[in-house]
């Protein structure tokens, strides 16, 4: 929390830097810039040598570039969850150390050496795998976001939270190194009766879904890095089941079992927790898939518009579990009128997209929107439709469309709209 | 590893002798002993699949989530703070505040009996025996009018009980929702007015503007705005702690190292990092040398407030003594943890606690 209010200064600060950056940046056209006319510290002394940082981390300009929490959602910090800084990233990867985290029973700090993959229930030959004999399968790699199926879930009732980190950062894109769930599965031979796995991670909380047998020869993974290089322990250190495109629930971290069955297990995580539940009283359950979805990162409330009108980029990310992205729609006068948005940079099935629209901002209020379509046709719809259908009680699955209002300061409000 | 490594010798031997590999595989890992997978496989399904041996009864249950779960769940299931409520709310579903319960939402009760065994006590999981866990999954029923106090769970009467909402569940029909079919949209001229209908600023429960009390919550975020004076946690009237000199800063950082090593078991309930807040038990940063019963906020048992009102400090005698033995010290005291029984694991943990008090 004082992060966040060193953010709001910083941000406070930042503004009235911007309102003097106008009246430096004129008093440099006479006696030049200080930046330039004097020499910086950087530029004059020697700097740490090649082993001062082993592991390199951040800028200290960059400090405030975290995770976060919001602390009244949950009586603790080990069952709980923290929020992926979305709007201070680009691009579509998410940086290993700051994907956000949900965890029932805390971190499990996994000693590699004693990690141990068990295979059993209705296969031919019930298997225990070591982690090197895991990395002895034929190995793949793939970009793919995780989004928790509660992301968004605070906001079924209206405009809560003001900052695109709480409202939608538990989601991160990151490319996984691993082996084929089902070459593994092979390995065993799954029965004829194996209809459904059971996924169970090896922490406090001992973590299972239901998973059909489908779904897991179709695309799962069982991965053990994340950009490169070991998974985080908080990411499920040293193995994690990667599931694409369905709740992030499922992507079972320190996996260290698989049974096989006929049905599934009605674990708590697939009856009491994640089912959504509808007006009439009844709750859907089995609701994997991640529909599409899509949120402008800057400007929102953590990120204003600093600079005051004339050349604007807004950005924003776009994602859906069944598939990619070949369009996503911006407004920035609250849906009167709508442009197609510019995407850059690699487009992959079930991944994070990257979109702009670069606009001259007049320095007017704006109210702005994105709006995403996924390669099944299926367009993201309003919160309103949501709740037509739905009511504010479902918790999950919230892909409404997302609106922020921008004052004549460049300051962003999280807000509804007619 | 291959397959069977150590019975064959040489990788090259395995090759020649050609190992029982089915085609396409590549014959890694080995097989799975039956011991193993009984040790790890504890999960139980609807149909009473991997129910263990054994019985439990609604008194015996009692006298456990009263020891080990009221301190998070209420003595009724009604939950303390924002730990879950596991009873009541029956008829709710429909309402605008739904209450999801065992009673009222849980379709299955071999979810409870899994669950239980698999994840409770929240920070000593997988400690309850079969028996211990029949009698919790009985008292929960009770303490959801769905058996009488003399009810005893087994085994063999498993499959009788039956849920309340078990019928309460329907298949993900996303898809035939008005709006998912693939369709055209409007891109100019869509409406001739908008107007902002509600505010985030309003609320003000993002981080940077502070917590509200008692947010609306479920096991993950809260499903509702947060009602800033719904569910208020009464607030305990206490005077800050006398300002008791820490009484020497040196501590002894290889022994404090252990102590940190045993603390594990007391995380689930006391926060010791600077800052951390009051949980199921007081937060312990600065404990050491802190007068008795004086964490800021925290709602201490009766046992406690007289201790509080005696004065004392806690000091490694005191300390030492409540670790021993915490219901010796404190009659009545709400934590359930047993004790510690060896002097030098009390002689580590204090020092853990000193180390964290600086």
């Amino acid at each position: 929390m004082s992060e966040a209010r060193s953010t709001r200064r910083g941000f406070l600060a930042g503004g009235a830097i911007a309102a003097g950056g106008a009246l430096v940046g004129g008093a440099a056209r006479a006696a030049g810039d200080p930046a330039i006319m004097e020499a910086q510290p950087w530029a004059r002394h020697l700097g740490d040598g090649v082993d001062a940082r082993p592991y390199g981390h951040p800028s200290a300009f960059e400090k405030d570039v975290v995770r976060r929490d919001v602390p009244w959602l949950t009586a603790d910090a080990q069952s709980s969850v923290n929020f992926t800084p979305l709007h201070e990233l680009d691009g579509i990867i998410t940086p290993n150390g700051l994907c956000f985290e949900r965890h029932h029973g805390g971190i499990a700090e996994v000693d590699p050496a004693q990690y141990r993959l068990m295979i059993h229930g209705l296969v031919e030959t019930p298997l225990v795998f070591t982690l090197a004999d895991l990395k002895r399968f034929p190995r793949v790699n793939r970009v793919h976001f995780l989004e928790c199926a509660a992301n968004s879930g605070m906001e079924w009732r209206g405009a809560q939270l003001n900052g695109c980190q709480f409202t939608h950062g538990m989601i991160h894109n990151v490319m996984y190194t691993g082996v084929r769930l089902s070459d593994l599965l092979a390995e065993a031979g799954v029965k004829t009766a194996g209809k459904w796995l059971l996924a169970e991670g090896g922490d406090a909380s001992g973590m299972t879904r239901s998973i059909p047998m489908e779904k897991a020869l179709d695309d799962c993974l069982v991965a053990f890095k994340m950009n490169g290089e070991a998974l985080r322990p908080e990411q499920g250190y040293p193995v994690r089941l990667v599931v694409p495109g369905w709740e992030g629930n499922m992507w079972i971290k320190w996996l260290r079992r698989l049974e096989v069955g006929d049905a599934p297990w009605e674990q708590r995580e697939e009856t009491s927790k994640y089912t959504d539940l509808l007006p009439n009283g009844k709750a859907r359950r089995f609701t994997w898939e991640m529909d599409a979805k899509s949120v402008i990162t800057s400007p929102s409330p953590q990120a204003p518009i600093l600079h005051g009108k004339g050349p604007t980029v807004l950005t924003g990310i776009a994602w859906s579990g069944r598939g990619a992205i070949p369009r996503v729609d911006v407004t920035i006068d609250g849906g009167m009128n709508w442009v197609e948005a510019r995407l850059d940079g690699p487009s992959f099935e079930k991944s994070i997209h990257r979109f702009y629209h670069e606009f001259d901002w007049d320095g007017r209020p704006l109210l702005l929107q994105s709006r995403a379509h996924d390669s099944t046709g299926y367009v993201q719809p309003t919160k309103d439709e949501l709740r037509k259908v739905r009511g504010t009680n479902s918790i999950y699955h919230n892909n409404g469309i997302q609106t922020w209002a921008v004052n004549e300061n460049g300051e962003a409000e999280n807000v509804e709209i007619s | 590893m291959s397959r069977f490594p150590e019975a064959l010798g040489l990788a090259f031997a395995a090759a020649l002798i050609a190992a029982p590999v089915a085609a396409g595989t590549l014959g890694l890992g080995r097989p799975a002993l039956p011991e193993e997978i009984e040790a790890w496989n504890i999960d139980v399904r609807p149909d009473g699949l991997g129910l263990p041996e054994g019985s439990g009864s609604v008194e015996v249950g009692e006298e456990i989530f009263t020891e080990k779960c009221a301190m998070c769940h209420g003595d009724f299931g009604e939950g303390a703070g924002r730990w879950p409520q596991l009873a009541g709310g029956a008829g709710t579903l429909t309402g605008a505040r739904p209450v999801k319960t065992i009673g009222s939402y849980w379709p299955y009760l071999s979810t409870v009996y899994d669950y239980v065994r698999r994840a409770m006590p929240f920070g000593d999981a997988q400690s309850l025996s079969a028996d211990d866990t029949y009698a919790l999954v009985a008292y929960l029923l009770y303490l959801n009018d769905l058996v009488e106090d003399d009810f005893t769970l087994s085994k063999e009467n498993f499959a009788e009980v039956e849920m309340p909402n078990a019928g309460g569940f329907v298949a993900d029909d996303r898809a035939a929702e008005p709006f998912a079919k693939p369709h055209e949209v409007c891109m100019t001229g869509c409406k001739a007015s908008v107007a902002i209908t509600a505010r985030a600023a309003v609320l003000d429960v993002t981080p940077e503007g502070g917590a509200p009390a008692g947010a609306e919550t479920e096991d993950g975020p809260a499903a509702a705005a947060p009602e800033p004076d719904a569910k208020a946690e009464p607030a305990v009237a206490t005077d800050p702690a006398p300002a008791a000199a820490p009484a020497e800063a040196a501590f002894d950082a290889a022994l404090a190292a252990a102590g940190e090593t045993l603390f594990k078991k007391c995380k689930a309930c006391h926060k010791i990092e600077e800052g951390g807040k009051n949980g199921a038990g007081p937060a312990l940063h600065g404990v050491f040398g802190r007068a008795i019963g004086h964490a800021d906020g925290f709602r201490y048992s009766k046992a406690f407030e007289k201790l509080a009102e005696d004065g004392g400090v806690w000091d490694a005698a005191a300390l030492d003594a409540f670790l021993a033995s915490p219901k010796d010290f404190a009659k009545g005291t709400k934590m359930s943890f047993a004790g510690l029984k060896s002097a030098e694991e009390r002689a580590a943990m204090i020092e853990y606690l000193k180390s964290a008090s600086q």
